[in-house]
């Protein structure tokens, strides 16, 4: 296995369109599970660790651009409430020292922690090749479970969202306290309207919006709009519910 | 390759000793077994059976033999001696021979210059499966095609019964069973698969002495048993193969049985290189037995007043595909199965079944854990039916010294029941935290799910015992062997298996008070120099060991005395009191004792629970234990701790989970273990009454904690939620009501 290390972003376009088999790799907290159970063997792994065009963030004309090697640990210290209070139910401390925003929208799982708070702030996502550069939104780039529309020769650039966040949070259910891979989650976003977004409980993360007026029956929509199933970590009928709890709890918290 | 201890300066019997290995351990500078490493040394690697059940119809080799790097393709038909193998009945293949009869059986082997390679060559390995319709439940397994026609657990004194797939049947009648009292309660209770969990995975090494027979440096928990079922399999005499104890990364009871130990010495054999197998997380979770699922039904009938007058009792363990401990659980649930409470009459029906599910054996609590659950919920059961408080209810029928056991043995040793449960109730439970709270400190920790919304407080109790070392006959003893020098210092050796429960600092602090010097050494545990000390298992080590080096050490002196001084060397066997076989038709003790001994614990738990959301928080956890005698404070409240932690993973989250015997959660991304924020702080109290028996009064500690955790947890948890709750781990759906 060959492993790819671009020092610039120009290199690694480059790369990626020679090498479009490489596996793009950041803090590895997804790539190295998949290899470490020998359930992927990539040609090459692409490093973009040495790019600083990947690192940290930035506010430009009332949007905030999350650059792709985001650590969780540093979105912690984003002014999106509901982003850094997921990123802070990610893993332990070592996790979120690693694993980036990046990393998250790559692997596109439902389960994806960071990908609710990111829908209801309006995401696009800025992908680029030696084509050029392209963006979309989130809801459109996450196609099915652990699928995007990503090509083959691209990678991701960052992710812009609303920098006025209005009343937002995060919460999300797992068996245990702390370290657990999300049963169900919930991003709520209170600015003019509600809007509500779901993890774990569908193909893709659900985005659910409503006016204010709604709010009493906006847990029941939230849930009605979840495609839940049973599996090793809950069943159908709890995610549902949970949905209708959190989404509850969620409004008292941003309408308080 | 292996450890030795240090020498420490300090430390006789009851005195606070640090671990010697404590330091290493958090700094990551101690050896595991996997990290064992020799000259010229191949990697291993297991392939493994992908069904539950299946005929194997072919193997085809050729292109694994052909792959880059590969020594050695080796099936059953490269097994040089018995292809079974076993801890107590031999009934396991070292490869599968004609049939594979769980998820995860191991059916060739692979050695080669690199793991990967080995892995790679594994898969080109062409194993011709025809599918069988896997036996996953338990209830009806009685009913199938036996999976083990040749019986291999009937015909060793336990009762014959003639239906298929059993792996041990017992019935306990005490008193007369069909008695009536005032009130009756009943309940049926679940338990599901626990995994031990270890972190460090099954690994050791293999190195061919060069004149046919095999050093093993592996993760154990008993060198001498291991050599017994590994030399039997290679066609050698048993001093041809030595076991040498490598650094444990945790036990539990999981490593009881083999698990790569005839595996990696078939390669080195064959090959002659040493040959390194460690196996990844995913194979662990399906290299070792699990702790057995239960279905527990119950009923105790009670006088007004809350005296217990009859228990009534069906326990049903599933077994999986092996014997392993099996029928030694099957009995354990069955003397345990009314709790530490005097009971005139019962009637008591412990069965245990061959599926195809995962092989389940020894892991800490044994048997006492399902049955302490349901019996617990029962008494909390019967207390709310009597308006009675459920302490007192416990107390008025606390067992005590001289009380009689359903299998009608006598307890002659202590047992403060009362003491514990007393000690227990009066320890001050910490107020309510006010709102609002860091979420870390609520029920979903940092999934930040409530600030206080939903979240109901309850305290819970329980109450546990469970006995001390080998029962039913079993003749169980430890070596201890000790060298004296002229200038006064002094080796022991002794195979204990240190397993990070603190027996090598055990033997030291025995060693010291005895011989009346801090310059003593331990040895590296092995097969080579010193007789067998049996099992770090059924919380004997450490009374064993005690009794073992007390006496080598007493017998070392009287040596040297009688020899005027200059060295010596003393080797001496400590068994404790005999035990004698259960009736096989009656369940009753054939002797004075089946069980060597006794520890209780009582255990008070704080829960805030989110009813609607089903999360947990615990947040204090106050015990009382019965020790005999703390040999080092300092390791029995780390005991105690540690034990509370793994019952409280059974109680909310740990669980194998299978279908149709497939494990479908064979990592720490799905199998749950608590993190420091599911675990609370412990308050720990030590209750010592020396037992008459031990040497120095001793008792286990590692297992009554976790006998009982469970059941105080889960009875917080029926406080809080109103609940029933009669299933663990309990789910979320459990409290919510889905």
């Amino acid at each position: 296995m060959d492993v790819l290390t671009p020092r610039t972003l120009d290199e690694a376009l480059r790369l990626k369109s020679e090498r479009p088999d490489a596996l793009p790799i950041q803090g590895g907290t997804d790539v190295m599970v998949e290899l470490n159970f020998d359930r992927a063997r990539p040609p090459a792994l692409l490093n973009l660790n040495e790019l600083a065009e990947l690192r940290g963030w930035s506010e430009e004309n009332g949007r905030i651009r999350l650059a792709a090697g985001l650590t969780y640990a540093e979105a912690m210290q984003t002014p999106l409430p509901a982003l850094a209070e997921a990123s802070r139910t990610v893993g332990g401390p070592q996790i979120r020292n690693r694993g980036t925003i990046g990393g998250n929208l790559g692997t596109s799982s439902p389960a994806g922690d960071a990908l609710p708070p990111l829908l209801v702030c309006g995401a696009q996502v800025r992908m680029a090749s030696v084509r050029g550069e392209r963006t979309l939104p989130l809801a459109e780039f996450v196609t099915g479970v652990k699928r995007n529309v990503l090509a083959d020769d691209e990678l991701i650039l960052a992710v812009d969202v609303d920098a006025e966040p209005g009343r937002q949070t995060f919460l999300k259910v797992g068996p245990r306290n702390a370290m657990v891979i999300s049963v169900v989650s919930l991003a709520l976003r209170v600015d003019g309207e509600l809007t509500a977004s779901f993890g774990s409980a569908g193909p893709v993360p659900g985005l659910v919006s409503a006016p204010l007026e709604d709010a009493e029956s906006f847990p029941v929509q939230v849930a009605a709009a979840a495609a839940p199933i049973d599996d090793v970590r809950g069943t159908a009928a709890y995610r549902r519910h949970a949905l209708r709890v959190l989404t509850k709890r969620a409004l008292e918290r941003c309408l308080a | 390759m292996s450890t030795t201890a240090p020498k420490l300066e300090l430390g006789r019997v009851g005195e606070i000793v640090p671990r010697a290995d404590g330091i290493p351990k958090v700094t990551g500078e101690f050896a595991y077994s996997s990290d064992l490493n020799a000259a010229g040394m191949l990697w291993g690697h297991t392939l493994r059976s992908p069904h539950s059940h299946a005929r194997i119809t072919g193997i085809d080799l050729s292109a694994a033999l052909a792959a880059p790097g590969v020594h050695a393709v080796l099936t059953h038909e490269d097994v040089p001696g018995e292809k079974l193998y076993g801890l107590e009945f031999q009934d396991q293949p070292v490869l599968a021979v004609d049939r594979v009869r769980y998820y995860g059986e191991p059916v060739a082997l692979v050695a080669a210059e690199h793991p990967e390679q080995a892995r790679r060559a594994a898969e080109l390995i062409r194993v011709d499966y025809e599918p069988l319709a896997p036996i996953a439940d338990a209830e009806t397994a009685t009913e199938q095609e036996p999976l083990h026609p040749d019986r291999p657990t009937m015909g060793h004194g336990y009762r014959d019964d003639p239906r298929p797939n059993i792996v041990r049947s017992l019935v306990i009648r005490h008193g007369d069973p069909d008695v009536e009292a005032d009130v009756s309660v009943s309940g049926v209770y679940e338990v599901g698969i626990q995994d031990q969990a270890f972190l460090g995975p099954e690994s050791g090494l293999c190195v061919p002495d060069g004149e046919g027979g095999v050093d093993v440096y592996v993760a154990t928990q008993w060198l001498h048993v291991d050599r017994d079922q590994v030399a039997p399999c290679l066609g050698l005499k048993p001093e041809q193969v030595r076991i040498h104890l490598a650094g444990v990364g945790g036990a539990f009871g999981g490593r009881e049985d083999l698990s790569m130990q005839i595996h990696g010495s078939m390669l080195a054999l064959h090959t002659n290189r040493p040959v390194k197998i460690v196996y990844n997380r995913e194979e662990s979770f399906v290299g070792h037995i699990h702790r057995h699922p239960a279905k527990i039904w119950m009923e105790h009938r009670a006088t007004r007043d809350g005296k217990l007058v009859n228990v009534r009792v069906r326990i049903l363990l599933d077994g999986g595909a092996y014997a392993s401990s099996s029928t030694a659980v099957t009995s354990n649930a069955a003397s345990f199965a009314c709790g530490p409470y005097q009971v005139d009459n019962a009637l008591i029906e412990s069965l245990c079944v061959y599926t195809n599910n995962p092989p389940c054996g020894a892991m800490r609590g044994f048997g006492a854990v399902q049955v302490c659950f349901a019996h617990e919920a029962q008494m909390d059961k019967l207390a709310a039916a009597l308006d009675i408080d459920p302490i007192e209810l416990r107390l008025l029928n606390a067992l005590q010294s001289g009380d009689t056991m359903p299998t009608g043995q006598t307890i002659a040793g202590t047992l403060p029941v009362a003491e514990v449960i007393r000690r227990a109730a009066a320890l001050p439970v910490p107020e309510q935290e006010e709102l609002p709270r860091d979420p870390l400190r609520l029920p979903g920790g940092s999934g930040n799910t409530t600030r206080g919304e939903g979240v109901k407080r309850g305290v819970g109790f329980a109450v546990g015992f469970k006995n001390i070392g080998y029962s039913e006959g079993f003749d169980d003893y430890t070596a201890a062997r000790v060298r004296l020098d002229a200038d006064g210092s002094a080796e022991i050796h002794c195979a204990a298996a240190e397993v990070g429960q603190g027996v090598a600092g055990v033997i030291l602090q025995v060693a010291r008070t005895e011989l009346g010097t801090e310059d003593v050494t331990l040895a590296p545990h092995t097969t080579a120099t010193v007789g067998s000390a049996g099992s770090a298992s059924a919380s004997r080590m450490t009374w064993m060991a005690s009794g073992a080096v007390r006496d080598a050490c007493r017998a070392a002196l009287e040596e040297r005395d009688r020899n005027g001084g200059g060295a010596v060397d003393v080797e001496r066997i400590y068994r404790h009191p005999r035990t004698s076989p259960l009736d096989p038709e009656t369940g009753q003790t054939t002797g004075e004792r089946s069980h060597v001994a006794y520890a209780c614990a009582a255990m008070r738990v704080v829960a805030e629970v989110d009813v609607e959301l089903g999360l947990t928080r615990i947040v204090w956890i106050g015990t009382a234990q019965d020790v005999g005698k703390a040999v080092n404070p300092q390791a029995v409240t780390g005991q105690i701790e540690g034990g509370a932690a793994q019952g409280l993973g059974l109680a909310l989250m740990e669980e194998i989970q299978t279908r149709d015997g497939l494990i479908t959660n064979a990592s720490f991304t799905d199998y749950l273990i608590p993190t420091t924020l599911d675990m609370p702080p412990v308050v720990s109290e030590l209750v010592e009454h020396p037992d008459p028996d031990a040497p120095y009064g001793v008792k286990g500690v590692g297992e009554p904690p976790t006998v009982v955790s469970t059941a105080a947890v889960v009875s917080a948890l029926r406080v809080a939620t109103g609940r029933e709750l009669t299933r663990v781990p309990v789910r979320p759906d459990d409290i919510v009501g889905l």
